[in-house]
């Protein structure tokens, strides 16, 4: 049986590999969904954390010995406690402006992570090894799927659900929601306002580092890693609609089926097919397909 | 009087001495010699060249001793991010207002071939290291380009040939979709039909893809028995990785076709143990080439790549004919050029022809095992060389018409 000339076994197993980067999607355009929805902060340096998160995870194995799923726990913490140094010294600063200067200090601090980056480690990178545990692949009949990039899909999905579940559907994310909405009168009741944005950016960050983790074994970890990565994901925080949390869960695993099929029939515009529904969504939804006009 | 006369005299002799003197002072345009080098400094090719090829650059002058003809030499360094418009908006500018006398291209051919075109207009020399592209010593040759290192057509030659030899009849291309990429399996192609080979298919990829398990099982699902890889640098890097991860390395055999020695280091032995590959020079291949080495190394941390060291050797070469010639005018350079053996530590008994190609012997080279190895960057065994016009493109195949 085919589809549209391609054989059935190789189209599914085309959309098995688009689920897995499916998944990284959806995982970093949750944490920049989750730092714009909640701190109105369009964070550029979404990608240097995530690479910044990969480095960690190969410096802990290389050098501390640490295997990787110490690494699955420490470099979020790095990179989470990184976060709340940048949002406590550099951020705090620039809420009561235009967006576009919180913006703009994300940006540059991402260069300047990937030049020093780039002068310790050049650009051709280092390798990390897959787990042992994850080690092998499964044939699921129609292909063969390595372990790793199972293991990929299943924890990216459920962090991700876990995320918007914290958010949307407890009492913790309801003080969130309420923090951002109105700071002052939630104060008034007596919540610490400024430490509960803290926390928000450190756990963006700390997402963005645990799926720099998760691609460490899968692609090479390089400085470029982020910004390779970085302007996709915004193409689908912008179709999902800014600040939607499902809807940039939904739209990231969505839009790497579409590129995945993409790579099948016209390979040539793989790179490019994200950014020709971003635009045409804005044309047709303006605030996303998940987005709330306001 | 006659006192007046004799000062008359000597003021004119003096005159006419210095009126000698002064054109071939005036021979080094601006007083300085100024060499430049547009190259990827920050992308996926940064290792390949890079800072570690204005490093080599450094090194020749230095060791011509800082001057030339009595003239201070300098460099100029400029990032071109993979693009041909901003690689050719610099070279003119330099060429305009920097008085730029001679141009190193890098890495990437889509920025080369747009340099060359503003070299030729500039009638200024412009030496190509880093990029691959035979276009440029064919359709697109000119008086003023040379292109010294290695190009797609040796590439294929030496990679090609081998496996077909040994065995490998039907390919697959996975290509870097750009001007490097199709020349390449361009090339490689046309060798392989020749040596009684097909091609079975070709996916084009967009330079510094993200993932390439896709295109890999598109290149598993055709049968073939060969995966040419028509990519370079970081392409190169991450679609072997995945080719090992995804099992296609258990069905297919990888020819990658132009693997650098960096792109070894950071995949390790363990992943590309066997491999053959075509380069044009080797840090490892002899005493000279190793004491060489040892000095960058000190430098740069890294053992130089194939294209450093043509840095190096471009440079020296060009020094060699200023300082012969006493002049910086291209012409007379590149004459001086290309009539005088390139002997050093890049290249034995290297010659420029008419087409602008710089011919020397290249290697086919095999992975060393991890137990072979005996040091860091200790990687490859020389498997066979390649003398001299045997390893490039034969007159009768050329389309340059300087060549005719």
């Amino acid at each position: 049986m085919d589809i549209f000339g391609i054989p059935l076994q190789a189209f599914l197993g085309q959309l098995m590999l688009g689920l897995v980067n499916g998944s990284f999607y959806a995982m970093l355009s949750l944490g920049l969904a989750v730092i714009f929805g909640l701190l109105g902060i369009v964070n550029f340096a979404h990608g240097a954390l995530y690479m910044i998160g990969a480095y960690v995870a190969w410096f802990s194995l290389e050098k501390l010995g640490l295997n990787y799923w110490f690494a699955l726990v420490l470099a979020p913490l790095v990179v989470g406690a990184l976060g709340a140094l940048i949002e406590r010294t550099m951020l705090k600063h620039l809420y009561r402006i235009d967006p576009i200067y919180s913006l703009l200090l994300t940006f540059g601090l991402a260069l300047i992570a990937e030049g020093v980056f780039r002068d310790q480690f050049g650009v051709s990178g280092q390798q990390y090894e897959v787990p042992e545990l994850l080690q092998g692949a499964t044939n699921l009949g129609f292909m063969v799927l390595p372990n790793y990039r199972a293991w990929v899909i299943f924890a990216s999905l459920t962090i991700c659900l876990g995320t918007w579940f914290v958010i949307e559907k407890t009492k913790l994310g309801a003080t969130l929601r309420a923090g951002t909405e109105n700071p002052a009168l939630v104060q008034a009741f007596g919540i610490n306002v400024p430490l509960m944005v803290t926390l928000t950016y450190a756990g963006g960050a700390a997402l963005a580092a645990l799926a720099g983790v998760l691609a460490a074994p899968v692609i090479q970890i390089t400085p470029l890693m982020g910004s390779n990565l970085i302007i996709v994901v915004f193409a689908v925080v912008v179709i999902g609609g800014m600040g939607s949390i499902l809807g940039s869960i939904l739209t990231g695993v969505m839009l790497g089926l579409v590129e995945g099929l993409t790579k099948v029939f016209y390979p040539e515009a793989s790179n490019i097919v994200v950014f020709v529904i971003m635009a045409i969504v804005l044309m047709v939804r303006p605030a996303g397909l998940f987005g709330k006009e306001k | 009087m006659k006192l007046k006369k004799l000062t008359a005299a000597c003021t004119l002799a003096c005159a006419a001495l210095l009126g000698a003197a002064a054109p071939a002072q005036a021979q080094i345009s601006g007083d300085v010699i100024k060499i430049g080098i547009i190259t990827d400094m920050s992308s996926v090719y940064a290792d390949l060249d890079g800072q570690g090829g204005v490093e080599a650059i450094k090194m020749a002058i230095a060791d011509a001793g800082g001057t030339v003809a009595g003239k201070k030499i300098e460099v100029l360094f400029a990032d071109h991010q993979n693009k041909a418009d901003i690689a050719a908006a610099k070279a003119r500018e330099w060429f305009d207002t920097q008085g730029l006398d001679m141009l190193i291209g890098g890495t990437n051919s889509g920025t080369a071939l747009a340099m060359a075109k503003v070299a030729a207009e500039k009638k200024k020399p412009f030496i190509v290291v880093g990029a691959a592209t035979s276009a440029l010593t064919n359709d697109q040759c000119t008086p003023y380009t040379v292109h010294y290192a290695y190009d797609t057509v040796a590439l294929a030659k030496g990679t090609g040939n081998a496996v077909v030899k040994a065995g490998g009849k039907t390919w697959y291309f996975l290509q870097a979709d750009y001007a490097f990429g199709a020349a390449l399996q361009n090339d490689t192609s046309n060798v392989v039909k020749a040596a009684g080979g097909t091609v079975v298919g070709t996916v084009k990829v967009p330079l510094n893809a993200s993932d390439f398990s896709s295109f890999l099982l598109q290149a598993q699902s055709s049968k073939a028995q060969i995966l040419g890889l028509a990519n370079a640098g970081g392409d190169t890097i991450n679609s072997i990785k995945a080719a090992n991860e995804f099992g296609v390395t258990k069905t297919m055999k990888l020819a990658g076709l132009l693997i650098f020695i960096n792109d070894i280091h950071s995949l390790g032995l363990k992943t590309t143990q066997g491999m053959y590959l075509t380069d044009s020079w080797y840090w490892n291949k002899d005493a000279e080439a190793r004491a060489w080495s040892r000095k960058f190394f000190e430098k740069m941390k890294r053992m130089p790549s194939s294209l450093q060291a043509a840095d190096y050797s471009a440079t020296t070469q060009y020094l060699a004919a200023v300082k012969a010639t006493g002049s910086d005018d291209a012409d007379k350079v590149l004459a001086h050029m290309r009539k005088t053996k390139i002997n050093d530590v890049y290249a034995k008994g290297g010659y420029i022809r008419d087409d602008g190609r710089m011919v020397h012997d290249m290697y086919l080279m095999q992975v060393k095992t991890p137990a072979q190895s005996t040091e860091p960057w200790d990687y490859y065994n020389v498997v066979e060389t390649f003398k001299g016009e045997t390893a490039w493109q034969t007159k009768a195949d050329s389309k340059c018409p300087l060549w005719k």
